[in-house]
């Protein structure tokens, strides 16, 4: 039977299992948003492009299924490039379909044309302009395979008008093999054994894990491999959860704002098995004298990850999940090493380095409420089963460091781009996808107003998440690099106007609550969990607080700022 | 060092931007590209060549084989490779130069395309070391026009 473009993608939709997408409609779109009724896919309207794509980043974080957005053309589709850029940066599967201009305008500068193609270019790991009606299941198939495959990341469709208007016959492909991308995902067997044997001999050894192992699902897998051969880990803040945060062997998050304890056993370390991370500037610090003692294995599925910015001993071209399993058989087959004790003194001293400096806070004088208190206590109250999205600067970083992360997809954080107004909105993706879960975002009173429109969003649609802000009435993280390094001089920092917050979600018809007194955190904490409504819980804490320990950016990892 | 490429692509809309985008993104550098279509169908060959030091070249390739549209890449200077460029040259032949222009296009083996009472228009096909040879010994009588195609290269059959 003959389909209209617009019938083929929400019928490919189906056929990929999508059940959720986030959007907002337009001219060049209206094709589709007719046919969206009569299809079983949800839509979720959201208030601004932006909210739409971080929306299914946060679908996609939280579950590991492809997130979905559908914008209109122009405008709509230049919103989505901060989104896109920000999924891209943290390889997040997602598919983006732009509505364009009819093909016959395309070039001419048509009412809400943009080449949204050759913009997003540079920030997707591959787009398309679907010129032709019979292209476009194919190229759908395409989008989503390539989106999910190898290095996941985002990829964007741009359907003109009349390709969504055009008619064919509909097929949707079953599979798709592309002669350009063939990601490695088995591990050469040669280069682990090689791995396996380099463990067996270090003294000091430790893992330090990233995004690739959540992506990959391998989480399980390491900490077997960890708590089997007695390996510390420490991980980026792209890797929270897929290790848990309350295990011995786990020493929390390295580079500019991790613990003493990491920073220290990655300066001393003698291996360091790195899985799934890519040695980004915000985790070496200087780079020459980042593992200065340590021989290199790196695991990545993306090739251009190895070398890039550290010299590698012994590279491993995989997906990390098979390459942790191979590694575990490998390893598990040398039986002249007794692990727990070869491995015990380094274990002792890792975890006097955690004894020695945990991460802390002063309690203070002033009776302000301290935010990294607050997430102790979000901690304690959800015992670690929550998901916790962030926004971008102090909130998150606390947030990295104060809560501990039991499970892989509780964390979702724009860790790459860095983008402030990222958290609500993929709280609201992850709370559609987890219905039953509490989902929380940490923010500041800086980027919480940056996409704060998302409130209508989550109150039209009944999404019960909890927006925690820690108000200290400056841009927080910029404020810390003024105190710190440009001489206190605040410029452009202080936040002194500011909506009033429980107003404001009453305005959009949510709870709103404010909190300035320590021993209220708890009770408005517990209330606020409990209720079946959108929260914003806006709590006033020391306004001059800083994020500790801290790497001042290009240097050594050991030359940390402590409390 | 200098490297040359052999980038082979889908030949489709922006695969060009692709490749030209990734090197601007990157800060890499583009000394010459090449680009035309091959004898099968919808595909084309990018000849690339660049420099930089051995780490560099290695992220080159592998973020051009990370484009979705690149099918292979292969870098000729790790192999024998017989390289060309042509190019097309406007010299100002005066009655008293025009004889010695004609020795060097003598000596260098090229050819003339193109003639009239003051100019002369030289094909010169070589290596880089050639072409810059040339157009050392044609700049005193004045180089109107220079039109270059950028290095083709191709791996040699046998390893003699």
């Amino acid at each position: 039977m003959e389909l209209t473009g617009a019938q083929i993608l929400l019928e490919s939709l189906k056929q990929e299992g999508v059940q959720h997408i986030f959007g907002f409609p337009g001219g060049a779109v209206i094709d589709i948003y007719d046919e969206l009724p009569k299809s079983s896919i949800q839509h979720f309207l959201v208030r601004h492009e932006q909210g739409a794509v971080h929306a299914a980043d946060g679908y996609a974080r939280s579950t590991g299924k492809v997130g979905v957005c559908l914008v209109t053309s122009g405008p709509g589709a230049t919103n989505t490039v901060t989104g896109i850029a920000t999924a891209y940066m943290d390889s997040i599967p997602i598919v983006v379909f732009t509505g364009q201009v009819p093909t016959a305008l395309i070039g001419n500068d048509a009412f809400q044309e943009v080449d949204i193609v050759g913009i997003t270019r540079p920030c997707t790991k591959h787009n398309y302009l679907i010129k032709d009606v019979r292209e476009l299941a194919h190229s759908i198939k395409e989008a989503f395979y390539i989106a999910s495959t190898g290095r996941p990341g985002p990829v964007l469709v741009d359907l003109p008008k009349d390709v969504m208007q055009a008619r064919t016959e509909f097929e949707y492909p079953k599979t798709i093999s592309l002669r350009s991308y063939n990601p490695n995902y088995i591990p050469n067997r040669k280069q682990v054994k090689k791995a396996a044997n380099l463990l067996a001999k270090a003294e000091r050894p430790l893992i330090y894990s990233g995004g690739g192992v959540i992506s990959s699902e391998a989480g399980e897998i390491l900490t077997r491999l960890a708590r089997r051969f007695s390996l510390p880990v420490t991980s980026t803040m792209m890797g929270l959860g897929a290790f848990p945060g309350n295990d011995p062997l786990w020493l929390g998050m390295l580079g500019m704002h991790g613990t003493y304890a990491a920073n220290m056993a990655v300066n001393n370390a003698d291996v360091l098995l790195s899985v799934g991370a890519r040695f980004d500037d915000r985790v070496t610090g200087k780079v020459n004298t980042f593992a200065p003692r340590a021989k290199i294995i790196h695991i990545d599925i993306d090739p251009t990850s190895i070398r890039k910015n550290v010299n590698v001993h012994i590279p491993i071209v995989s997906d990390c999940l098979n390459a942790l399993k191979t590694l575990d058989e490998e390893m598990g087959e040398i039986e002249s090493v007794q692990w727990e004790e070869k491995h015990g003194d380094w274990v002792k001293t890792v975890k006097g380095w955690c004894r020695e400096q945990p991460l802390k806070y002063e309690t203070g004088q002033s009776g302000k409420i301290k935010p990294q208190y607050v997430l102790e206590k979000v901690y304690e109250l959800t015992r670690g089963e929550a998901i916790i999205t962030t926004e971008v600067g102090q909130n998150q970083m606390w947030a990295a460091q104060f809560y501990k992360y039991h499970k892989p997809r509780t964390w979702l954080s724009s860790g790459g781009l860095g983008t402030m107004g990222y958290g609500f909105p993929a709280a609201i993706g992850a709370q559609v996808a987890n219905p039953d879960k509490l989902v929380i975002d940490i923010a500041g009173d800086g980027s919480i107003q940056m996409n704060i429109q998302e409130m209508a969003t989550a109150v039209c649609y009944n999404l019960p998440v909890k927006i925690i802000i820690l108000n200290n009435s400056y841009l927080g993280m910029v404020r810390q690099w003024q105190e710190l390094f440009y001489n206190k001089n605040y410029c452009a920092t202080c936040l002194d106007t500011a909506p009033d917050f429980v107003k404001l979600a009453e305005a959009y018809g949510a709870e709103g609550h404010q909190v300035d007194k320590s021993e209220d955190v708890v009770p408005v904490l517990k209330k606020v969990f409990a209720s079946p409504k959108t929260c914003i819980v806006d709590i006033r804490v020391e306004p001059e607080e800083n994020v500790y320990p801290m790497v001042p950016a290009g240097a050594s990892l050991t030359e940390m700022l402590l409390v | 060092m200098r490297h040359v490429l052999s980038v082979l692509v889908e030949n489709e809309p922006g695969v060009l931007s692709r490749v030209a985008g990734l090197f601007s993104g990157r800060g890499f550098n583009i000394d010459t590209l090449n680009v035309g279509p091959t004898l099968e169908k919808g595909v084309s060959l990018m000849t690339i060549s660049t420099h930089g030091d051995e780490q560099i070249i290695e992220q080159i390739i592998k973020q051009l084989r990370k484009l979705i549209t690149v099918i292979k890449v292969v870098d000729l200077s790790d192999t024998r490779a017989v390289e060309r460029e042509m190019v097309l040259i406007k010299v100002h032949a005066s009655e008293n130069s025009r004889a010695e222009i004609l020795r060097i296009v003598d000596i260098f083996r090229c050819k003339v395309v193109d003639v009239s009472t003051d100019e002369l228009t030289l094909e010169v096909t070589g290596d880089q070391g050639k072409i810059n040879a040339i157009v050392n010994m044609l700049q005193r009588f004045g180089i109107k026009e220079f039109a270059r195609t950028g290095t083709v290269a191709m791996k040699r059959s046998m390893q003699l």
